[in-house]
């Protein structure tokens, strides 16, 4: 088992440094690369799906002196599956990157190098058993996606997104270095074992280190308002990469989160409160932030937010139900949270190779420069369809199954008479419904503007599907929504033991009404058996009417115009105008019109650009602020050497007198 | 599986396109006319399926995609509404929410389908329809969450919706009436009526469902007419069912009144559509959370 994880880790590493070593040769470092990402990633899927199937705990301690604890690392129910997640996405992404990349090779080594150690540094995230490291780890993983996101550095809006996500990502580490440093006072040691001690230790200290784990970890996860790097740093990467950011490592900090949980529970209710509204406000913002982008990716990249609140609430609904003793209610929670990491990592990982696949055929992000691809590239367009329906929640597809789980644990807390419960889990059912009735609006549009109708520019007219290693991934993942849509009720039996792990209670508590909702899961599969069977039926009925009648083909509609452009199609814009208008108090959406003038107009333009509200709103003043502070200290920086020599020399002086 | 239930669901699928046949004669009566014949839905369908077919030379397979998986959807939907106290052919807990996603699924092939055309009246249609249903939505699901704290029962919508009799009423009537009046609006939204939009109109510009399938003819068009009628009877008889709280147990007066409920509610549309004229396109939306705030009240007033 461990074996089989630290065979894992060395094949990415060796192929990491052996890709970075052989960048002279393109061709032969682009091929070690991927493919050690591959086979290293598959390796780690096989450890992490023989520990679920076993359903066992193992650890493995390095006789490495390590301060403050052992260099411990394991696998338990919640390691593996978030390692299912992390492994199995980047085995599919690792292969498309081969074909996405091939264009640019000759400076992919480095690429390739930083992609295996980013999957080293989440796996080692999931499995550290001591908190340093776990720290470095997370380090690990946060400089290589930083080197990722920065691959296209010669372009200014990259370097700025990059610098972005630096910011970001160590502010919030800064938060889980403090966090660590509480519990490792409190607990003696850094070593996970002597911290899950440390469980009832006092209410003010469980919901401190609760705060700084919610701001740490809800900085990589990408909690409203802590999420402003994602939606940069996403859309820059190289559209592989993109998918393993936004489908695994932003999950590791909902693991590195469910993680301390553990060690602190069990939870008061205000915990679950505040988790839910963090999901209801990053849901909504960040469906409603994704229907104002006119850039694909950017798009996906604010879904990803939506998705993450979709998980909040999820784990809120845990909470509340942990903290009452309600496990019914935890299990739908946390199970339905977990199931909801899977499902969004298959479909958001899908989605962005499809818009990987939308720029390499293109060369454009742009939806309104986009149009009938869907004839042109079939493949990418059809899997895009599937992933945009799933990421609906859209039977027969997975997104269903995890927010039936969460609907259903809502349902339950709505119907129990203690308000604490049933008011969030009302709001919360408020705010799924309406997260998912936006998210369909706002994947019509994508989908829709993207793909069909006529191309809107010469770019969407030439348009050609990529190579087999771009499309095979595609098509593994759509197949992946169908099959966990179908298949979820399979899954509840793993996803008792995690919840298991987090609530430090025996799986046994949870594998009833886990079970339950098997049985409810699998009628949902029959019912979505029946709605492609139905589909199907019609199609055929409708197949069998029209055989041997006149099938003729003719333009749209154009109510009688004579000349109709595709420039004349409902735009992404347009599309989107009554919903923006709807929630512009909670956007920035900047307008530059130049209206028509005179008797003999000529040119007229009118432009929209939504920029991020937390960031201008929250971060911007803040960091006016905090550089207006600093500026002040500018006077010491003078540039003349002298000067500084100086400060060497009263250092030094200072130090001396110090030391007597 | 009870021998009603799948009587139920039978007549359901033979009786949907009649709710359009006495909404129209209720109008037509209201206006002095004679109207049409009470059976023209079902002649417009039968006429459709013996046509041929014009695609546009812009569409995919998307387009054809629609008009099927919509019908399958609302078909397999229908089959989780129970009718007049006795369960719906299919029920687990839980159901009411495979239902809603259900409808949203047929929705969305509509709309793809649309916008495969590339005609911007289309888009247009799309984009309100999208609108106007995600804020439907909270509504219905809310009022359901209402009416099923109001009737405690197993979570399916056949067990809270049976529950919903005198005593029910008697118990909560506030709160159920908050329930229906949002589901009223939902019904009215959802299924493209006056004051939300005029399925008479001829106006391009001012549709919203109908200008979505400009473009789709021939069986196509009868799939997505019956489909139609079939969602109508889906929300219609989720509505009747908390207004007819008729549960004697008798299954020919508890049927017969869930029936009349059914037609009443046809000749209600039908009054509506005479007595008011469409809302401007931007009130819709205010009357669509007026809706929603209609069932936040009605869950209010249960969680006292």
């Amino acid at each position: 088992m461990m074996d089989c994880f630290l065979l894992a880790c060395a094949v990415l590493l060796c192929g990491g440094a052996g890709a970075a070593l052989l960048r002279a040769f393109p061709a032969a470092s682009a091929g070690l690369g991927a493919g050690s990402a591959v086979l290293g990633a598959l390796l780690g899927l096989a450890s992490a799906i023989e520990c679920l199937r076993l359903n066992g705990s193992y650890e493995r301690s390095f006789p490495w002196d390590m301060p403050f604890g052992s260099l411990t690392i394991g696998m338990d129910g919640l390691s593996a599956f978030f390692c299912l997640v992390i492994f199995g996405l980047a085995a599919l992404t690792a292969v498309y990157g081969f074909g996405y990349l091939r264009r640019e090779r000759g400076r992919t080594g480095l690429a390739w190098c930083w992609f295996n150690v980013l999957v080293l540094g989440m796996a080692l995230v999931a499995v550290a058993r001591n908190g340093l490291l776990f720290l470095i780890a997370w380090e690990v993983m946060s400089l290589s996606s930083f080197f990722l996101v920065a691959h296209e550095a010669e372009k200014p809006e990259v370097r700025k997104a990059a610098w972005t996500y630096l910011v970001a990502t160590h502010i919030g580490a800064a938060f889980v270095l403090a966090m660590f440093v509480l519990l490792g006072t409190a607990a003696g040691s850094l070593d996970f074992e002597d911290m899950a001690s440390l469980k009832g230790a006092g209410r003010e200290f469980a919901a401190l280190i609760f705060a700084l784990a919610v701001i740490g970890f809800g900085t990589k996860a990408g909690f409203f308002p802590l999420h402003v790097w994602l939606p940069e740093a996403h859309p820059a990467a190289p559209s592989h990469v993109s998918a393993l950011l936004s489908g695994a490592m932003i999950k590791t900090g909902l693991y590195a989160l469910l993680r301390c949980l553990s060690f602190v529970g069990p939870p008061e209710p205000w915990w679950g409160w505040l988790l839910i509204g963090i999901g209801i406000v990053s849901g909504l913002f960040g469906v409603v932030s994704a229907l104002a982008q006119h850039d694909l990716k950017r798009l996906l990249a604010y879904h990803s937010v939506e998705n993450i609140g979709i998980a909040a609430l999820g784990l809120g609904l845990g909470l509340l139900g942990w903290s009452a003793g309600n496990w019914t209610l935890a299990a739908l929670g946390f199970a339905g949270a977990l199931l909801h990491v899977l499902n969004h990592a298959v479909f958001k990982g899908l989605l962005f190779l499809c818009a990987g696949s939308v720029l390499h055929a293109t060369g454009t992000r742009a939806i309104e420069r986009l149009g009938g691809l869907s004839a042109r590239m079939p493949v990418t367009a059809f899997t895009f369809f599937v992933g945009a329906a799933a990421i609906c929640g859209l039977p027969p597809l997975n997104g269903f199954a995890s927010e039936f789980l969460i609907y259903l644990g809502a349902f339950k807390g709505v119907m129990l008479a203690d308000a604490g419960i049933a008011v969030p889990a009302a709001a919360l059912v408020a705010a799924l419904a309406l997260i998912g009735g936006l998210a369909a609006a706002c994947f019509a549009k994508a989908f829709g503007v993207v793909f069909l109708g006529e191309g809107r520019s010469e770019d969407a007219a030439r348009a050609r599907e990529g190579p087999l290693a771009m499309r095979g991934p595609m098509l593994a993942l759509a197949a992946a929504c169908v099959a966990i849509g179908l298949g979820a009720f399979a899954l509840m039996p793993f996803l008792a033991p995690a919840v298991g792990i987090i609530t430090g209670t025996p799986a046994e508590l949870f594998a009833q009404p886990l079970a339950e909702a098997g049985r409810l899961l699998l009628v949902i599969a029959l019912a979505s058996a029946a709605l492609i069977l139905a589909t199907a039926l019609a199609a055929l009925l409708r197949a069998r009417l029209l055989r041997g009648r006149a099938v003729t083909r003719a333009a749209t509609w154009d109510c009688g115009y004579a000349a109709p452009t595709a420039r004349m199609q409902y735009t992404g814009s347009s599309f989107a105008q009554p919903l923006l208008d709807l929630f512009r108090p909670f956007l920035r959406v900047r307008t530059e019109l130049r209206p028509p003038e005179g008797l003999f107009p000529k040119k007229a333009s009118f432009a929209t650009h939504a920029d991020d509200a937390a960031r201008e709103r929250i971060f911007a003043p803040i960091f006016a602020f905090v550089d207006s502070l600093f500026s002040r200290l500018r006077w010491v920086q003078e540039g003349r050497v002298h000067v500084y020599v100086l400060y060497i020399a009263l250092t030094l002086l200072a130090l001396l007198v110090f030391a007597l | 599986m009870r021998i009603e239930s799948a009587v139920h669901f039978a007549a359901a699928l033979v009786l949907a396109p009649l709710l359009l046949g006495i909404i129209n004669r209720t109008k037509a009566l209201a206006a002095g006319r004679a109207g049409q014949p009470l059976l023209q839905p079902y002649f417009d369908i039968i006429k459709l399926l013996r046509k041929g077919a014009v695609y546009s030379r812009t569409t995919t397979w998307v387009f054809r995609l629609g008009p099927a998986a919509g019908l399958a959807a609302v078909t397999l939907a229908l089959a989780f509404v129970p009718f007049g106290g006795a369960p719906a052919l299919l029920a687990f807990s839980g159901d009411f929410l495979l239902v809603v996603y259900l409808l949203a699924a047929a929705r969305f092939a509509t709309v793809v389908a649309a916008l495969d055309t590339g005609s911007s009246f289309e888009g247009m249609g799309a984009s309100r329809e999208v609108q106007f249903s995600a804020l439907a939505e909270p509504a219905l699901l809310l009022g359901i969450i209402a009416v099923a704290r109001a009737a405690p029962g197993a979570a399916s919508l056949s067990a809270c919706l049976g529950a919903v009799d005198g005593r029910a009423w008697a118990a909560s009537g506030p709160a159920l009436a908050l329930a229906a009046a949002a589901w009223l609006i939902v019904f009215l939204a959802e299924n493209a009526r006056i004051p939300v939009d005029d399925p008479a109109t001829h106006l391009e510009l001012t549709m919203i469902h109908e200008v979505m399938v400009l473009d789709h003819g021939g069986p196509d068009l009868a799939y997505i007419l019956y489909g139609a009628a079939l969602k109508m009877w889906v929300l219609g008889a989720l509505l009747a069912a908390v207004l007819v709280p008729v549960r004697t147990g008798a299954w020919a007066v508890d049927c017969a009144a869930a029936a009349a409920g059914m037609i009443l509610l046809a000749v209600l549309v039908g009054a509506i559509e005479s007595s008011m004229a469409r809302l401007r396109l931007v009130r819709v939306p205010q009357l669509l959370i007026a809706a929603s705030a209609l069932s936040v009240l009605a869950l209010i007033l249960l969680m006292r």
